[in-house]
């Protein structure tokens, strides 16, 4: 799996490519060099704007639209393709090499049954009939281990799972047996359990038959299952390139070390609440529903001051769901939720302007969460303005005070637009909005799910910072359990709207669980490149391969 | 010949255009602030082609009375006079100065018709925006009302309307108002649609904003870009409507002057091969086409949209 010395199927040299922005060219990959054997996997790994899919999408001879690629070489099988006609591009692409996007459900045209989709690059690339391609197809499915392989081909794309529309993804680019195939994000949309199962699939097929492939990930523990090689990019420039187990052992680079060492952040263990305390937060025995399905059932879990409670299960279990009953968005059917003690009215429309205020949300997208046309000054004075009745110079002052709260500094910031602020600033804006109420209370929907893994650190450290200096109860959904050992002190785990299992964080992580907790904890990548193979075997799913 | 001699003055005409455009430009920056200035500097040419139209129409409108050679309402010759240095476009089929009439009624037709397409976006946004906040039986019930009144052709509602309520001014603004409310309610509450689930919108609401600034400045600052490309539309639109009312005699009442019903007076000439009568609807063309450079030019700024 680790030979170097097969043949040289891809070499880039010096790769430049340049981006259009603001009427001037800007560099975004500043002369990389990939080499790639026959059968050989490299991972690529690097924070968002590092250039990880630019040089993805190079290895096909493409750039994106108001891209260019000004410099270097890229030497496919003895092809130059930045000299070669477009024609010998297009016969290359899904024959030769092919391309798995991130999001199987936007990459698949809604329109065309799956098997439909599957055939068409063979027939187009006449490597084969489409008879011939649709039996091929099945006996993809099958080794993909898809279920109902004979009939799933025969689905629309909107009547399959995200995991299994990412494996019939997977099947499509294999289906020419092109010689490179270039995974671009494929599991970051799924759930740990799902991501499990795409991981194998797309390993074992790899594998059987020999391909080479690029594997974009932002998720070292993801890469360190699949690649034979990690190759670690910052903002278009190499910073280092070895095998998987030196690079996981022996990183030589700071920035590589920094990136191992994120996942190390925990913060410290809290001292036991007193029975007596009364928590800030409780939900009591709460059934919810979306007309007349239960998307709740009976829930109960309290909240108490300076205290994390980490919300944790796979999409669609009902984490999201219980904020919005939380914050009154989704009346429940039944069961009720109590603030310090008093219940609160159902619906947010008749509580108080105080209720309201004690209870803040930080978003997952702080792109849709912040208005656009609001400067930051407004976005976060109008809490300040609106429930401590702040004005004037006092409103500017506690402005500033938030805006150094959350370590941006306050002059250059003050009067800017969301827009020109990088994901993780934006996000801290979040913060610094719900801050600005001055609550006891915050709900953080996956705030770093959408972030880079130093930026979602850092963001993850203020917040334990602020909790201490102000007291604040948090309850932190996510699904991902790295989050939640980092810092939560009491984790609820859901599954389809039922409390599956509760209890403080050092009990959670320790035997004996739930089956379903069980689950998900040994989902979850580990660092270690056997952890996969191995994990299989203890699951006894490993496919005699 | 003909065909290569229109095309030599098509050309002229373009380039002129766009020399003017280019010279109002570096003008109007020049004399700006600076704030201003930068923004004019981004303006395509044919937007500020299109700036520097809109300004004359508004120079010519405000100042009708010193422009003009003779009043807008005197017979000042015998009909149908040819153009001469007296009368530089003629006279009418009562034998009124053309050229004067043609000033005026920029004064009439351009301010009827941006008091009615503004009538018609205050009404129609705010409740197309009122709509999509509040939604439920409120949205319902003005959806259906539209509907019900998008579903009469509107020329022929027009005409009715104004049939049943008699041909005034105020009647006319009132009645184009409410029927081109209804389009701008449709787009309106469709853009908004999209906004109110946006998270931000969640979030003002759970911060227990009132349905006022809710819609002032969560969603209608965002709803912007659609709404002012809608609005250069419409005001084109409402125009025309203007123009072919007072052609069927229902709009502008003689003697005030105005571009539709001249084009209609004076329709008789065309068969002589002569000219005259195209020039109300030249102007009419010329205007529509600029306030559209500039809606397009405002669009492009708005919603960040590159070439």
């Amino acid at each position: 799996m680790t030979e170097t010395k097969k043949d040289v199927l891809l070499t880039m040299k010096g790769l430049r490519i340049e981006g259009r922005a603001d009427e001037e060219w800007l560099e975004i990959v500043k002369g990389v060099d990939v080499t790639l054997h026959k059968g050989e996997v490299l991972g690529l790994i690097g924070e968002s704007g590092a250039g990880k899919s630019t040089i993805g999408l190079a290895a096909m001879g493409f750039a994106r639209d108001g891209c260019r690629i000004s410099g270097g070489e890229i030497m496919f099988d003895g092809i130059d393709l930045r000299t070669a006609s477009e024609a010998t591009k297009r016969d290359l692409r899904g024959k030769r090499i092919a391309y798995v996007a991130q999001s199987a459900a936007a990459s698949f045209n809604p329109a065309h049954k799956l098997i439909e989709q599957y055939s068409e690059a063979p027939v187009q690339h006449h490597v084969m009939g489409r008879s011939e391609a649709e039996k091929d197809a099945v006996d993809l499915y099958r080794r993909m281990q898809l279920p109902n392989p004979e009939e799933i081909g025969f689905r629309y794309p909107h009547q399959v799972s995200g995991g299994q529309l990412q494996r019939a993804m997977t099947a499509m680019a294999m289906a020419c047996r092109p010689d490179l195939i270039i995974f671009d994000e494929p599991t970051t949309a799924l759930d740990v359990t799902t991501q499990i199962e795409v991981l194998a699939a797309i390993r074992d097929i790899v594998e059987q038959f020999d391909t080479a492939a690029i594997y974009i990930t932002h998720d070292l523990a993801v890469v360190a299952q699949m690649a034979d090689k990690i190759k670690v990019l910052l903002k278009g420039e190499e910073v280092e390139e070895a095998d998987t187990r030196t690079m996981l052992d022996h990183p030589t680079q700071d920035y590589t070390k920094s990136l191992w060492a994120v996942r190390s952040y925990a913060r410290a263990e809290q001292p036991p609440v007193e029975a007596s305390a009364t928590p800030v937060v409780s939900v009591r025995n709460v059934t919810a529903a979306y007309g007349t399905l239960d998307v709740l059932k009976d829930i109960s879990f309290d909240i108490h001051a300076r205290r994390t409670v980490a919300v944790v299960g796979e999409s669609g279990s009902g984490k999201s769901t219980t904020a919005r009953v939380i914050t009154g968005l989704l009346p429940p059917r039944r069961g009720e939720v109590l603030f310090n003690g008093e219940v609160l009215p159902p619906d947010y429309r008749n509580r108080t302007r105080d209720q309201l205020r004690q209870a803040q949300m930080i978003y997952q997208m702080a792109d849709t969460a912040l208005n656009p046309k609001l400067r930051l000054r407004d976005l976060i004075g109008r809490p300040a303005q609106m429930y401590l009745g702040l004005q004037g110079k006092q409103l500017d002052d506690r402005i500033r005070d938030l805006l150094s709260l959350i370590e941006l500094e306050p002059d250059d910031y003050i009067d800017r637009l969301p827009s020109e602020l990088s994901g993780g600033q934006k996000q801290r804006i979040g913060i610094a909005r719900a801050l600005a109420a001055e609550p006891q209370f915050i709900i953080c929907d996956e705030v770093t799910s959408a972030l880079d893994q130093l930026v979602a650190e850092g963001i993850l450290k203020l917040l334990d910072k602020i909790q201490g200096e102000f007291d604040l109860a948090y309850m932190f959904i996510t699904h991902d359990l790295a989050t939640v050992k980092a810092i939560a002190d009491e984790v609820v785990v859901m599954k389809e709207g039922v409390v599956v299992e509760k209890g403080p964080k050092s009990e959670m992580f320790q035997p004996p669980h739930d089956p379903y907790t069980e689950l998900l904890l040994s989902s979850v990548p580990e660092m270690d490149p056997d952890w996969l193979t191995e994990l299989l075997q203890s699951r006894g799913a490993l496919p005699a391969a | 010949m003909g065909f290569l001699t229109g095309l030599f003055w098509f050309v002229v005409v373009i380039i002129a255009s766009m020399a003017a455009g280019w010279m109002f430009r570096a003008a109007a920056v020049g004399i700006s602030p600076r704030g201003v200035a930068k923004e004019l500097k981004t303006a395509p040419l044919t937007a500020s082609f299109g700036m520097l139209m809109i300004l004359i129409y508004i120079v010519v409108a405000v100042f009708a009375p010193l422009i003009a050679p003779f009043s807008e309402t005197a017979i000042v010759g015998r009909e149908y006079q040819p153009w001469d240095s007296v009368h530089l476009l003629g006279t009418d089929n009562l034998g009124r100065d053309m050229l004067s009439r043609l000033i005026y009624a920029a004064r009439n037709t351009v301010g009827i018709a941006f008091v009615t397409t503004a009538l018609a976006f205050g009404v129609g946004s705010i409740l197309g925006l009122l709509a999509a906040t509040v939604g439920g039986w409120l949205d319902q019930i003005l959806s259906r009302t539209v509907d019900v009144l998008m579903a009469i052709p509107a020329l022929i509602f027009a005409l009715l309307l104004l049939t049943i309520f008699g041909t005034s001014v105020i009647n006319m603004i009132l009645v184009i108002a409410l029927i081109d409310s209804t389009r701008v309610f449709r787009l309106a509450r469709a853009v908004a649609m999209n906004i109110v689930v946006m998270d931000y919108v969640e979030a003002a609401k759970l911060r227990g904003e009132g349905l006022w600034r809710l819609i002032t400045r969560e969603i209608l600052p965002n709803a912007m870009a659609p709404l002012v490309a809608e609005f250069g539309l419409r005001f084109c639109f409402v125009f025309l409507t203007i123009s072919a009312l007072s052609f069927l005699g229902l709009g502008m009442q003689p003697p005030t002057a105005d571009w539709g019903s001249m084009v209609k007076d004076n329709a008789t000439l065309i068969s002589f091969g002569d000219i005259t009568p195209l020039l109300p609807a030249g102007a009419i063309a010329l205007l529509t086409v600029s306030v559209n450079f500039v809606v397009d030019w405002q669009l492009q700024r708005a919603s960040g949209l590159k070439e």
